[in-house]
């Protein structure tokens, strides 16, 4: 009984900074929802309730052209990444520990350290380089930018489904006269479907929402979704980049909260 | 298939494993050859890390051997990989595949042998009989107990028909009357199969009721092998006499008698009738074995006297512990009666009597 005391839920003002902590993090959130449905210009002050700014970025060319733009960007550079990080985890997870391996992690998972100011500007630069010299100019650059920095993002979960599966499960399998090709698609693949999936909607998510890389690395006309609010927010501000924000943030809860539920499920 | 017991099934030639190199170089198994024969009951005894579990996995192939050669009905299979050797494998955490049925368990392996859709199933409709397990076909391998996990991982090991079937410790996990239930199960098993087993444990018990032959390990090395009979009465080695079963170990000088029988004196004077292992001639001090349960004790003197010690219960048997005047220990095994008590009091003088011919030498 003594232990409930020492309880953190118990000490004093536990409860205050509680709600401080989440009304910082989730009032700005929540403003910004419910002013995506005023019937106003206005993204301060109230003047009733509409659904006018959700049709306008509807019937916005530049806006759906721009979201199809994204989810083509983020759905090829997360499967390619996930490919790529699936191969990585299986190389790094079913072999014997080695002098290496921990500098091999490091490497994978750099895009996570390196600050992306810095990629993107040397993406900017090495790109352009190409650019000049192929003269393509397509979503390719913006495609192999996203894959690469979405590769530590599709790791990490698979490595950890690999480092919680039984080895024993490949051993019995080779016993049981089945090939290491065999081995992977009959027992290694089917265990560790949780964890790319989780690891491909990790990917999706991250490449959908960024900013930074993107920006240098398009060319004209190459506006995501992120890049596009961006550049409406520097002139005016309309509900309107409210309306398309919750329709984002749907979006990302549906597919966080999946990727929670399928990381979850345990064999 | 008929057994033809003089055929060898597995034949283990000189093999070395080494693991590690320089300074953290262990060897598993040092220079151990050992032959099992065909349709033999065959278990591998020894405590952990004795190399028991190691032998195992270069028969099974999920190791290769540093030395030596692994001949399987006179082939070498060393340099195979475990998918072109014609031997399974029942492992102790039975590793069952979780996204599997019980049926297609065990199915897998004619499966990867690329047979014929409805002969895998008539094969496994015939295992999931003879483990007793066809209510269960359709479950998942999460949702049955232990007992018929253990029961599955068996008979995925035995539908492909191996030449030979490698248990490791499959009934540690199980509970004590499971285990004693699956120990008289196994044993029927491999009788009606007719297959060749090679039975891990570290349990001796397990290992006297189960087998044909034991091989007893220790730090690498095959000890002694032989019948459970020969391993728990004539145990040729210290290490084999304490491993299996409680023993009593004494000094005596020991001199050659007729039938290759030796005459042990003891420390009080008094001279007793011990077998000899064969190849060996003894002369002067040595150890001698002498099981509990070969000795009784009396009122008086007997082979050895000495001081009531401790008594200890335990259902059908009662151990009196008896401090030898020669200042040694020594441990009797009774059988217990109807009447209550063991006839003997705490601090009671006693003597020791040793059965005829129940000692044994040691080499030592």
């Amino acid at each position: 009984m003594a232990r409930s005391n020492f309880a953190i839920k118990r000490q004093p003002g536990f409860a205050t900074i509680a709600i401080f902590c989440f009304a910082l993090l989730y009032l700005p959130i929540a403003t910004l929802v419910v002013f995506a449905f005023n019937a106003g210009r206005s993204v301060a002050i109230w003047e009733g309730f509409s659904l006018r700014w959700f049709q306008q970025a509807w019937n916005n060319d530049l806006v759906l052209e721009a979201s199809i733009r994204s989810v083509q960007i983020a759905s090829t550079a997360a499967i390619i990444a996930t490919v790529a990080a699936t191969m990585a985890a299986i190389a790094t997870t079913r072999t014997k520990p080695y002098r290496g391996l921990t500098a091999k992690y490091a490497f994978i998972n750099q895009p996570l350290m390196i600050p992306e100011i810095v990629t993107a500007v040397a993406l900017l630069i090495v790109f352009s380089r190409i650019k000049v010299a192929t003269g393509y100019s397509g979503l390719g650059y913006l495609i192999a930018a996203h894959t690469a920095f979405c590769i530590p993002f599709a790791y990490l979960p698979i490595r950890a489904r690999l480092e919680s599966m039984d080895l024993t499960l490949e051993t019995a399998a080779a016993d049981l006269y089945a090939t290491p090709w065999k081995a992977f698609t009959r027992i290694t693949l089917p265990l560790l479907w949780p964890g790319i999936i989780a690891g491909l909607m990790l990917a999706f998510v991250i490449s959908l929402d960024d900013v930074v890389i993107t920006e240098f690395v398009k060319s004209g006309g190459q506006d995501t979704l992120p890049t596009y609010m961006l550049g409406q927010l520097r002139r005016v501000v309309t509900p309107e980049m409210n309306a398309i924000s919750t329709v984002f943030l749907l979006i990302s809860i549906l597919i966080v909260t999946l990727f929670f539920f399928i990381s979850r499920r345990r064999t | 298939m008929p057994a033809t017991p003089d055929r060898n099934a597995i034949d283990v030639r000189s093999v070395s494993k080494i693991f590690g190199s320089g300074a953290d170089r262990v060897a598993a198994l040092d220079n151990v050859s050992v032959v099992i024969r065909e349709n033999e009951f065959f278990t591998l005894l020894g405590p952990s890390g004795c190399g028991k579990t190691t032998l195992l996995r270069l028969i099974a192939g999920f190791d290769f051997p540093t030395e030596g050669q692994i001949l399987l009905h006179g082939q070498d299979i060393a340099p195979l990989p475990p998918f072109k050797r014609p031997v399974n494998t029942v492992f102790q955490s039975y590793a069952l595949f979780p996204h599997m049925t019980v049926a297609q368990n065990i199915g897998f392996g004619l499966e990867m042998l690329g047979k014929p859709m409805d002969e895998v199933t008539a094969r496994v409709d015939q295992m999931l009989k003879l483990v007793k397990m066809e209510a269960l076909r359709n479950r998942k391998t999460s949702q049955i107990s232990g007992g018929q996990q253990q029961r599955v991982a068996r008979a995925r090991a035995l539908a492909p028909q191996p030449k030979v079937l490698l248990l490791d410790e499959p009934l540690s996990a199980l509970d004590y009357k499971l285990r004693k239930e699956m120990q008289i199960e196994l044993k029927r098993l491999q009788h009606e199969t007719g297959i060749t087993f090679i039975f891990v444990t570290h349990d001796q018990e397990e290992a006297l009721t189960m087998s044909d032959r034991i091989a007893v390990m220790s730090s690498g090395k095959i000890l002694q092998v032989g019948s459970p009979w020969d391993i728990y009465d004539k145990p040729s080695e210290r290490f084999v006499a304490d491993f299996i079963g409680e023993t009593n170990f004494l000094t005596a000088k020991v001199e050659p008698a007729e039938g290759g029988k030796a005459n042990a004196i003891l420390s009080s004077g008094k001279v007793i009738s011990a077998t000899v292992a064969e190849s060996l001639v003894p002369s002067g001090e040595a150890t001698i074995v002498v099981r509990p349960e070969h000795a009784r004790v009396v009122k008086g003197e007997g082979h050895l006297p000495g001081v009531i010690d401790n008594i200890v219960y335990f259902g059908t048997d009662t151990n009196i512990h008896v401090r030898l005047d020669d200042g040694g220990a020594f441990i009797v095994r009774q059988q217990n009666t109807r009447s209550a008590g063991c006839g003997f009091e705490l601090g009671e003088h006693v003597g020791i009597l040793i059965a005829d011919a129940a000692a044994q030498v040691l080499k030592d």
